[in-house]
């Protein structure tokens, strides 16, 4: 680990000062850490945050909900409003990590956790993202857990988060603040496909702090959850994901959100899957026919071809344990 | 003669060691508290082979608290003769390190940083520079040219094949696993005026360390003391003593200093040995009624360019079943990786996969049930010696495990049975695993106050050898076991072999046994001659003891205790040397065995297989520890499950990276993939393996577990899988 100066401030503004003058901030360090151990990471300063005031979720106004950055993932996963409005979100923190991982990340730091690609970890091998310029070893590497959508020639790394596909199904908004005020931005928009930069992996500007996240209302009546399917039963990333919310009424699907996890170098929101959803009557044959196009763009690499297929099950049986009167 | 009773010996005792290890205070290698160390860390090859350029270590020598970099720029040249026949160096020239600037293997330790601090020590090993002549590695398995193979013929299999009714040819694919114990690799040596102690993470405090760094170092063995008194679970990774044991008593001869070198998880998938990977084509001629009539076995397995490691994984072709004309073709490939070495169940695990799993395809292609056709081919003597086994149970296995599973009721039609989105399938396998017993001695003493100490330079890497070696010593004592101590994992302790192959209860067991039973021995005699004994005049044959008292095996109320007898006759204590030689020559062939059922569940369309339940049942002679012995088949169906499912090293062929080297991508079980596990021992001792009738259940507990799962995948899904693990991608 590169040897590092340490500030714990006490409030946002303190944050945001030292933040301009240099430096990351750290909320749980699960991910910050261990990337800092490998000297993947080599922040100068860390700034905590872990005082500030950001570990409230409260109801919104509009019938959503506000999730405080520094709320852990185990205390989101243990909220009786998230646990009944919003299971795909609680399902898919508890299928995430370990316990006591849980029990010291928070929201906004999985939100920004970065990539699993074993080549980004190791500092001899090359990486886009890690050493701009310097190549990828993963696309003609080992890359069975790699991104099958949304990659480029410079980067083929899936983006791990569980909980930011949940939030993408659900078209949440990241609340962000900085020295020039505050703003919000989709979670479809904050984290960004690699492209020909994959060193950039999201929208959050320099000296900027996530706040919250904000979870609209879903139409009602509506029922969701998130599956992961993965080599083993519990502490793994995905190889595939789904999270779904759907709203029936008079048999009818009426609205639809779903995105894949595992697969994609951000979150993977699927429309073209709602669409075929929606107005649709619950069945075998529409959950099969929607998630059919779940993989349409996809482009494997040599040993995550099955992904393919394994993107389009998860997403078919996850619609069908949702959405099954 | 009177027999000694046996009261702990059988019984499910607590480890004698077990609350030291829960509330965190055993000593395990890094833990040693000594004064002043310096901290090592390992800087490793970024390429797969060629030479190192330079190394630049003038950026690392500034960080404060660096004390130096040792690399074959400036490292001393070493002794390092030869130790061929003294430790477990496989034949070929072992690694020296910092002798020169040949790289063989990704990972190969290239230099290390010294520092006053493990940080200062961490992060400047990041800033040491090497450069490289770099040349294209060879480490694939399937391109690769072996070397000459060694063969085994019994009859013409190839001639036998050809007319056989039913013949099958099957090519499996075994993944690379690496031991991944708890505890890492780590070492602290230090020299004081020539001569070397070292604390270790060893299974070999004796010729495995002891002798290797003796020749590394040129010193007589005298000269060096190795200490390794807990060890958090090895598998057979410490059996050997790797290149770091060697640089951090360099470094500590460098420094003039103690040098504390702890492996890095990444470490430890190059620093250290691991199981090798294998190609297994198996051809079998049968008859239709399930009797083989030949096999023809061709072998390839990964090892190192340097050094040629073979383990024993012709064995259970030969002698598992009785098989007519049987003929293998074992070849090493030499790659440029390190070298492997033996991991639980070594050969075996990997040979009975292929056998067991062929087998369950012949039961399937004539269509008999798998447990008849082991039956059918059952042997009357070992098939590879001739020799009449000690004591051979497997078909007592099958049919005790088949009634306790409820085979009876298997539908064999694979895909048969569903459990909502689950095709739910069983299988079989049989486990065998060699009963071996080395030379062992061991120091039993009793003391006037009535206690003893056993002492004894074998380890207990996690099987409960401690605990087990109590029991034992308390019964042929007649002590309390509380009244037990038993000291290890000291090299200056009486000679014991390594802790591994399954040997130790029956090697050092059975030594402590003979010592324990030479020190009551001579107890008595002393009583029966001592006038104020109430022994006095007995026929000392006929005194027994139990609970610290020497009694008449049929008059208890005639006794004397040890403390008593002791303190009367001004003796401080009585001891003696155990010994145990095994014979020179076997008359028996002796093996564990054992019978292992699995019920998967398989989510065919998510690709995903569940263990639902296991059943093993286990010959394994005599058990000294029921409770231990549970663990120990408990760990073995886990690591099983491993090997069967998640367990794979990835090796990068571009440059011999290894691309998951941390176990957040190297996949072993976690709880939530072990159901309940049932183990089952069958009563009973093997008396011609050794004194105290064990036969061994450290390996033969992992052997078996992943045919008996490949098996009840096929059995479930109708889809046969040849390559471990089975993932996912195989099945969907
Ligand atoms: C072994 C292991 C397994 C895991 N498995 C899973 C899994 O299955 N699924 C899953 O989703 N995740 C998994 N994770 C990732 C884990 O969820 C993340 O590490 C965690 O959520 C990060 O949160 P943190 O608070 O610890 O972030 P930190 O490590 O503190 O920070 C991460 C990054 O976010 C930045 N940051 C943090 N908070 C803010 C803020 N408020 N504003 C601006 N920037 C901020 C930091 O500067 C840093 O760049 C796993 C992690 C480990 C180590």
């Amino acid at each position: 680990m590169q040897p590092f100066d340490y500030l714990k401030v006490g409030s946002q503004a303190a944050a945001l000062e030292a933040a301009r003058r240099g430096g990351r901030f750290i909320a749980g360090g699960t991910c910050l850490v261990d990337l800092m151990r490998e000297e993947v990471e080599r922040p100068a300063t860390l700034i905590d945050i872990s005082a500030l005031q950001m570990r409230e979720i409260v109801a919104t106004g509009r019938g959503g909900l506000r999730i405080g950055a520094l709320v852990t993932m185990a205390a989101a996963a243990a909220d009786p409003h998230i646990r009944t409005s919003y299971p795909l979100i609680s399902e898919a923190l508890e299928l995430s990590a370990s316990a006591q991982l849980r029990n010291m990340a928070t929201i906004g730091g999985n939100v920004l956790q970065r990539t699993r690609c074993t080549y980004f970890r190791d500092l001899s091998a090359a990486c886009n993202k890690r050493a701009p310029g310097s190549g990828c070893a993963a696309r003609e590497g080992y890359n069975r857990s790699h991104a099958i959508l949304g990659t480029s020639a410079e980067c083929v790394a899936t983006h791990p988060s569980d909980l930011a596909v949940a939030l993408a199904a659900l078209d949440a908004v990241i609340h962000l603040v900085s020295g020039s005020g505050s703003r919000r931005v989709a979670i479809t928009d904050f984290l960004i496909r690699p492209g020909s930069a994959p060193e950039r992996e999201h929208a959050l500007r320099d000296a900027e702090l996530i706040t919250a996240v904000e979870v609209p209302a879903l139409p009602r009546p509506v029922r969701s959850g998130y599956l992961k399917v993965r080599d083993r039963q519990s502490y793994e990333f995905a190889l595939a994901s789904a999270a779904v919310a759907l709203a029936t009424r008079d048999g009818v699907i009426r609205a639809a959100r779903v995105a894949a996890g595992g697969v994609g170098t951000v979150p993977w929101r699927l429309h073209a899957v709602e669409q075929r959803l929606v107005g649709g009557w619950p069945s075998a044959q529409l959950w099969r026919f929607a998630a059919e196009c779940a993989a349409d763009g996809a482009e494997p690499l040599r040993h995550n071809a099955f992904k393919v297929d394994l993107l389009r099950r998860t997403v078919e049986r996850q619609l069908r344990i949702v959405g099954q009167p | 003669m009177s027999t000694q009773p046996e009261v702990a010996v059988g019984r499910p005792h607590e480890r004698v060691d077990g609350r030291l290890k829960v509330t965190g205070r055993a000593t395990y290698a890094a833990d040693h508290a000594i004064d002043d160390v310096v901290f090592a860390v390992l800087v490793d090859s970024s390429i797969g082979r060629g030479r190192i350029s330079s190394i630049d270590t003038a950026a690392a020598e500034e960080e404060p608290g660096v004390l130096g970099v040792l690399g074959h720029h400036n490292a001393p040249t070493l002794p390092y003769e030869d130790n061929a026949d003294g430790s477990y160096n496989p034949p070929g020239r072992r690694l020296r390190v910092f002798q020169d600037d040949q790289v063989h293997f990704f990972g190969q330790p290239v230099a290390v940083v010294l520092a006053e601090s493990l940080e200062a020590a961490q992060h400047a090993a990041h800033l040491v520079e090497v450069t490289y002549h770099v040349e294209r590695p060879s480490t694939d398995l399937s391109t690769a040219i072996g070397a000459e193979p060694v063969t085994y013929v019994r009859g013409d299999a190839e001639a036998a094949l050809d007319p056989a009714p039913v013949r099958l040819d099957l090519t499996y694919g075994l993944a690379r696993n690496h031991h991944n114990p708890m505890e890492p690799h780590a070492t602290i040596a230090r020299w004081d005026r020539g001569r070397l102690t070292v604390w270790d993470k060893t299974q070999w405090v004796g010729d495995g360390t002891q002798r290797e760094l003796a020749t590394v170092f040129g010193l007589s063995t005298d000269d060096v003391h190795i200490v390794s008194p807990c060890i958090g679970g090895a598998f057979g990774s410490a059996l050997r003593c790797w290149p770091h044991v060697a640089v951090a008593a360099l470094a500590a001869r460098e420094t003039g200093r103690a040098v504390k070198l702890v492996m890095a998880r990444r470490q430890l998938y190059f620093g250290v040995g691991y199981r090798p990977a294998y190609e297994y084509r198996l051809r079998l001629g049968a008859h239709r009624d399930g009797r083989l009539i030949g096999a023809l076995h061709d072998i390839r397995a990964e090892t190192s360019s340097y050094e040629t490691f073979t383990e024993e994984v012709m064995v259970p072709g030969q002698m598992l079943y009785r098989t007519p004309a049987v003929h293998q073709v074992y070849r090493t490939v030499p790659l440029d990786v390190n070298t492997p070495t033996y991991m639980r169940g070594p050969g075996y695990v990997s040979a009975v996969h292929v056998l067991e799993t062929a087998l369950d395809e012949l039961a399937h292609e004539i269509g008999i049930d798998p447990i008849e056709l082991r039956a059918r081919n059952e042997p009357v003597a070992d098939p590879a010696t001739g020799l009449p086994f000690s004591t051979r149970r497997l078909q007592e296995c099958f049919t005790i495990g088949a009634r306790v599973f409820g085979w009876a009721d298997r539908d064999p039609e694979p895909g048969s049975t569903r459990d909502g989105d689950q095709l739910v399938g069983t299988g079989v396998a049989a486990a065998v695993y060699n009963t071996a017993r080395t030379g062992a001695r061991a120091a039993v003493r009793v003391r006037a106050d009535g206690t003893a100490v056993i002492q004894t330079a074998t380890t207990d890497m996690g099987p409960g050898t401690a605990t087990a070696l109590t029991q034992v010593a308390a019964d042929e004592l007649g002590l309390d076991m509380h009244d037990v101590t038993v000291h290890l994992g000291d090299s200056d302790l009486p000679q014991a072999p390594p802790h591994g192959a399954s040997t130790t209860m029956a090697s050092v067991g059975s030594a402590v046994h003979d010592g324990a039973h030479r020190v009551r021995r001579s107890a008595a005699e002393l009583a029966v001659g001592d006038p104020c004994s109430p022994l006095h005049g007995a026929d000392p044959t006929d005194v027994v003891a139990t609970g610290g008292r020497l009694h008449l095996a049929r008059d208890p109320r005639r006794n004397d205790s040890y403390q008593a007898l002791l303190t009367r006759n001004g003796r401080a204590w009585l001891e003696a040397t155990g010994l145990y030689t095994p014979p020179a020559e076997e008359t028996r062939s002796m093996h564990a065995y054992g019978a292992i059922f699995v019920e998967v569940g398989v989510d065919h369309r998510l690709g995903l297989i569940r263990i639902r339940r296991m059943l093993g049942v286990y010959d394994a002679g005599r058990i000294i520890n029921p409770r231990l012995a549970e663990s120990q088949a408990i760990g073995g169906m886990v690591g099983g499950i491993g090997t069967a499912l998640l367990e794979h090293t990835v090796t990068d062929h571009r440059d011999g990276r290894i691309v998951n080297p941390n176990l957040a991508d190297y996949l072993v079980p976690v709880n939530a993939d072990v159901p309940n596990l049932t183990a089952i021992f069958l009563d009973g001792r093997d008396d011609h393996a050794d004194p105290i009738g064990v036969k061994g259940i450290g390996e033969v507990v992992q052997i078996g577990i992943a045919p008996a799962i490949a098996n009840a995948v096929f059995h479930a899904t109708g889809r046969r899988v040849r390559t471990l693990p089975i993932t996912i991608e195989a099945m969907i």
